[in-house]
């Protein structure tokens, strides 16, 4: 990013950052829509909301099916298109109009008392932005700042039922740990610029190969950034915040976070380190590191640290939107697992993992939604004989979590099955026995939530009167079950678009 | 004597372990984003000093700004949230907000 020759956009640049101009248009018009009707008519901010991220996730579909093969920088060099950006854009643009659609039926938004129903949306929709630029960024300015963003953005969801205790714990506990983790993040990256001279991932790299950088000042540097981002997506030691939050914040915005900014961080980790700290993107050999700093050992130690601990304290959850928590954690450490591997193979698993994960988790949550309508308790003990009392919506749930263990033939199955494999090609089998204990473990807590709706006995004199969901609901959820169990047989086609999306990653430029 | 590269970066390491101290120590929800506010105005000095000694140009000054601008977001988000916790709980404490299962 030098001043004197700055990129200007042209309009063929903004050409391929439509996805995004509309989000801002929606969010801009979704703002003003709520501002003109005052706040009493959330349906104009939905309305708005639900048009723009329709309309961004079809332009987003067109370019993933044209498979550009170039990257196209926008906005100078701060923001680059590729194969990765376009991947993930959708994964985002999907979980934002999900989660509008579902909100909508769901009380602990829309109930009667509650105020600035409208503004959930245009929220929503900013947030989708941000994580779709957060997959962009190839420069530190724009990592930091859309990692901010999407943090400021999470932190006002988190806190949205503000008069309810809950709500607010679960902001404060986020602002205050997100605030503390990218602070440190931005010591790492100044120190990363003081050592290179240079802002964009690729001028780093180029620093860092130049003259061999001091090896304590890079291993400093990489692990404060690693804190900032492991923060994100919740990887022990820095989970912490993530039961927490999930439990307090509405559910649906929790179900969001556990699917978007998680992924919106992974892509971050790819591009930043695939870039900054290895270099090489072939398919064959992968990638080699560049500097003297084994970050896959110190990220593989994390990752197994990561299923242990969630999976452990999963097993003894009574609260289903806490078990869910831990449940997401642990799926960090699974998708860590292709992190490391510096392959192209690994990557692929790692998104297409990305890829299931995003149906299913989406769906166990908007399940708990959907009861807590009714019932207003996550408790397990409260899930006594649901399966009788909305047995399609039970079902469904079924699926998701048998999805989310990683049963046969559930999509989460060939997603695990594709880390494993990468894994045991790298020859890591530590990291698998570790994987596969714990795959073992998670069958336990999540067939614990199985057993009570369906197979458990409810006590006399309980309420068995059945739950009438909305068709909304029911609509929204079927949408997240047939993709969970198509891609468990028929995953040929979804697996050959994160293929392409790792192909056309570009590491260059 | 003459102030270069090593000074700068040692006031921005004081205040940055300054910061880190306040964040651990304070129990006020405001006294820990005031640390929060000397990490990342750590980082700043950093920035700036690097972009005058090391790259000779002027994009650590530009990272500075927008850091500057983001810290004034994050204040005013964090503060709303705080006023929401004293409304709620009446205390500005943060070891005070347990009301979660742990």
């Amino acid at each position: 990013m030098e001043l004197l020759n700055l990129n200007i956009p042209t309009w063929s640049d903004l050409g391929h950052w439509i996805p995004e101009a509309v989000l801002v248009g929606a969010f801009l018009a979704g703002l003003l829509g709520d501002l003109i009707v005052r706040g009493r008519r959330p349906w104009v901010p939905f309305a708005i909301s639900v048009i723009g991220l329709v309309t961004a996730g079809s332009y987003a579909v067109a370019a993933m099916l044209h498979a550009d093969p170039t990257a196209h920088s926008i906005m100078g060099r701060l923001v680059v298109v590729d194969g990765l950006a376009t991947f993930f854009r959708l994964i985002f643009i999907f979980t934002g109009l999900v989660t509008v659609l579902f909100a909508w039926t769901s009380e602990e938004i829309m109930g009667r008392w509650r105020e600035n129903k409208g503004e959930f949306y245009v929220l929503t929709t900013l947030m989708t932005l941000a994580m779709c630029v957060m997959a962009e960024a190839r420069d530190l300015l724009m990592l930091f700042l859309s990692m901010e963003g999407v943090g400021l953005v999470s932190y006002v969801m988190a806190g949205y039922m503000r008069s309810t205790l809950r709500s607010t714990e679960a902001s404060l506990k986020y602002v205050v740990f997100g605030a503390v983790s990218s602070a440190i993040m931005l010591y790492g990256l100044s120190l990363l610029y003081g050592m290179t001279g240079s802002l964009t991932f690729t001028g780093i790299r180029a620093g860092l190969m130049a003259h061999q950088p001091d090896p304590f000042g890079l291993l400093i540097a990489a692990v404060l950034i690693l804190v900032g981002m492991s923060y994100k997506i919740a990887a022990v030691p820095f989970h912490y915040w993530a039961p927490d939050v999930y439990e307090g914040a509405p559910t649906p915005v929790s179900a969001l976070f556990s699917v978007g900014p998680k992924a919106a961080g992974f892509a971050l980790m790819i591009r930043f380190f695939y870039t900054v700290l290895a270099s090489g993107n072939d398919p064959a050999t992968g990638s080699t590191l560049i500097a003297d700093f084994n970050w896959p050992l110190l990220v593989a130690v994390m990752s197994a640290a990561t299923m242990i601990y969630a999976n452990l304290v999963a097993l003894r959850q009574t609260n289903v939107k806490r078990l869910l928590a831990y449940s997401s954690i642990s799926h960090v450490g699974y998708i860590l697992m292709g992190f490391v591997l510096l392959t192209g193979q690994g990557l692929q698993a790692v998104l297409f993992y990305l890829l299931v994960y995003t149906f299913m988790n989406l769906g166990a949550f908007f399940f708990v939604v959907a009861v807590n309508n009714h019932l207003k308790s996550e408790e397990l003990e409260d899930y006594v004989g649901l399966g009788f009392r909305a047995p399609w919506a039970a079902a469904m749930m079924v699926v998701f979590l048998s999805s989310l263990a990683g049963v046969p033939p559930f999509a989460g199955f060939v997603g695990k099955l594709y880390i494993f494999t990468a894994v045991m090609d790298r020859q890591w089998f530590w990291l698998v026995i570790v994987a596969g204990v714990n795959s073992v473990i998670g069958l336990y807590y999540y067939y614990k939530v199985v057993k009570a709706m369906w197979l458990t006995r409810p006590a006399e004199g309980a309420d068995t009167s059945p739950l009438k969901l909305h068709w909304l609901q029911y609509t929204v959820l079927g949408v997240l079950t047939v993709p969970t169990l198509v891609l468990g047989v028929y995953f040929g086609q979804f697996k050959a678009l994160a293929d392409q999306a790792i192909r056309l990653l570009s590491t260059g430029m | 004597m003459n102030v270069g590269l090593p000074h700068f970066l040692t006031v921005g390491a004081i205040l940055f372990a300054l910061g880190l101290f306040a964040v651990m120590s304070r129990r006020n929800a405001i006294g820990i984003l005031m640390g929060v506010e000397l990490m990342l105005n750590a980082s700043n000095i950093n920035f700036v000093a690097f972009s005058r000694y090391v790259e000779h140009a002027v994009d650590g000054q530009i990272m500075a700004a927008f850091v500057i601008v983001l810290a004034a977001a994050e204040a005013a988000v964090a503060l709303a949230i705080v006023l929401a916790m004293y409304r709620n709980f009446g205390t500005a404490n943060a070891d005070v907000v347990q009301s979660l299962k742990r």
